[in-house]
């Protein structure tokens, strides 16, 4: 199906647990929003979309299996980004390759930060430098688990602005849950919900 | 050599008991403990002579094999009991229990063909106590090792994942765990061989020398028994903890702590 080879991202009859089975399409460009109830397994969806989670299905990324990459380079390409990341190293520049002065500064940040320690930095300042940490790998697939869930209203926008400028310059696929509506009418050109395990296309 | 009679060891058994006495006097609660490894050490080491004094008459491969098998499984299942978090099923025996196999096995087939060099090889007089002072040490390397290695992808399992979400790969995110863990197993080889002498009388050397055997060749027979010892302990462990460093993630690099079990 040619429809299927323009999808960036394209998941279909996904199993894991109690969830599924499920499809799932996003075009390059296109931000899908997730939503539904807590504990109705969103972070879940996601976590097997990334294959961190042992699951059964189909998952395509540009019309490739993700059998045909490994583990690691799946994972770059569609990467995710938690609720709660975790951080390895002490400092937050360690978690750099090249650290991207242009992402930070877009999200608030002066090069001083890559010498901060990660403890000390606030939920926030954690959630932001995690997008910028994700996004230096330049995936083609965002997975974003509530990233805007600790900011405030300015880096709210800050975070929002540069979601949507990478996704149009790099022709990416965005998969985002939030509980605000407001902010996925914002953001989304579509809408998932999920329920009882089922994933349903809806109006935004 | 001056043999020992068991009123000798009678002697020896009520400073033991003391201990047990003031143990219970002070509410340690630490008599019965006490008690039962004191008849555990007694029984065991009792049956092990009878076995070796059969074994020594009549040498024979086929026994001495069984033996070193009964010992090895002993082993194993002593390195499995230590671990705090072991790999769920069949894998939680075999781990550690064939990193101890590949190297205890290999080092005393080595040091009885190459260095001992004796007719035949497998002599029980030389291979039983060689593996066996082999496997004990062996042991509690692999089950340090491995304990450390499982215990700490636990409570850093999100950390772990944590990289795998950046695109690292299994071994980049487990590499650091990894070789903290073969440091903890082998340290105290290391320790022991930085101390041997100044510090402690290694039990072995006292041991031949209580026996009557000349210093200088009990010392040598003690250097050679620390190094195969070492060489082994640190063998061992790099084998279990490379085997489990990779049995922690399956074949899509994805962490799983699924597959430990707490004791």
């Amino acid at each position: 199906m040619s429809s299927e080879i323009k999808a960036v991202l394209s998941v279909s009859e996904l199993k894991r647990l109690h969830l599924g089975p499920l499809s799932l399409r996003v075009g390059a460009g296109e931000c899908v929003a997730l939503t539904g109830a807590s504990g109705t397994g969103k972070s879940m969806l996601l976590r097997a979309i990334a294959d961190l989670d042992p699951n059964e299905g189909e998952v395509r990324l540009e019309g490739k299996r993700r059998e045909t990459f490994s583990g690691h380079r799946w994972r770059r390409q569609v990467a995710l980004l938690p609720a709660e990341p975790a951080w390895w190293a002490e400092r937050v520049g360690e978690h750099f390759v090249t650290p991207p002065l242009a992402l930070l500064q877009a999200l608030g940040f002066a090069a001083e930060v890559l010498e901060w320690q990660v403890e000390h930095c606030s939920t926030g300042e954690r959630q932001r430098l995690a997008l910028a940490r994700l996004l230096e790998n330049r995936p083609r697939v965002v997975l974003l688990d509530e990233p805007t869930a600790s900011l405030d209203s300015t880096n709210v926008r800050r975070v929002e602005e540069l979601l949507a400028e990478y996704c149009a310059n790099e022709a990416a696929a965005l998969v985002w849950v939030s509980h605000d509506q407001e902010q996925l009418r914002r953001v989304a050109t579509h809408r998932y919900h999920l329920a009882d395990g089922i994933l349903q296309e809806v109006a935004l | 050599m001056i043999a020992l009679s068991p009123f000798d060891l009678m002697l020896a058994a009520i400073l033991v008991l003391l201990l047990a006495l003031s143990s219970w006097r002070m509410g340690l609660h630490l008599e019965r403990s006490l008690a039962i490894a004191a008849l555990r050490t007694t029984l065991q080491l009792l049956l092990i002579g009878l076995v070796l004094k059969l074994l020594f008459e009549q040498i024979n491969l086929g026994w001495i094999t069984a033996l070193a098998l009964v010992m090895l499984l002993v082993a194993g299942y002593e390195v499995m009991s230590r671990q705090t978090r072991r790999f769920r099923g069949w894998l939680g025996f075999a781990v550690g229990t064939t990193a101890m196999f590949v190297s205890s096995f290999a080092v005393t087939l080595i040091t009885l063909h190459v260095i001992i060099g004796n007719t035949p090889w497998y002599q029980p007089q030389y291979a039983i106590p060689l593996l066996g002072m082999l496997l004990g040490n062996t042991m509690n390397g692999i089950a340090l090792g491995l304990d450390r290695l499982t215990t700490s992808a636990w409570q850093q399992r999100r950390q772990i994942e944590a990289r795998l979400m950046q695109g690292h790969t299994a071994v980049e995110a487990i590499t650091a765990l990894k070789r903290e863990s073969v440091r903890v197993g082998m340290m105290p080889m290391i320790n022991a061989m930085a101390a041997a002498g100044i510090v402690s009388l290694p039990g072995m050397m006292t041991g031949q020398i209580l026996a009557g055997a000349p210093p200088m060749e009990a010392v040598k027979y003690q250097i050679l028994i620390m190094f195969l010892i070492t060489a082994g302990t640190g063998f061992g462990t790099l084998v279990a903890v490379w085997t489990a460093g990779r049995l922690l993630f399956d074949e899509r690099e994805r962490l799983r702590p699924d597959r430990l079990v707490e004791k």
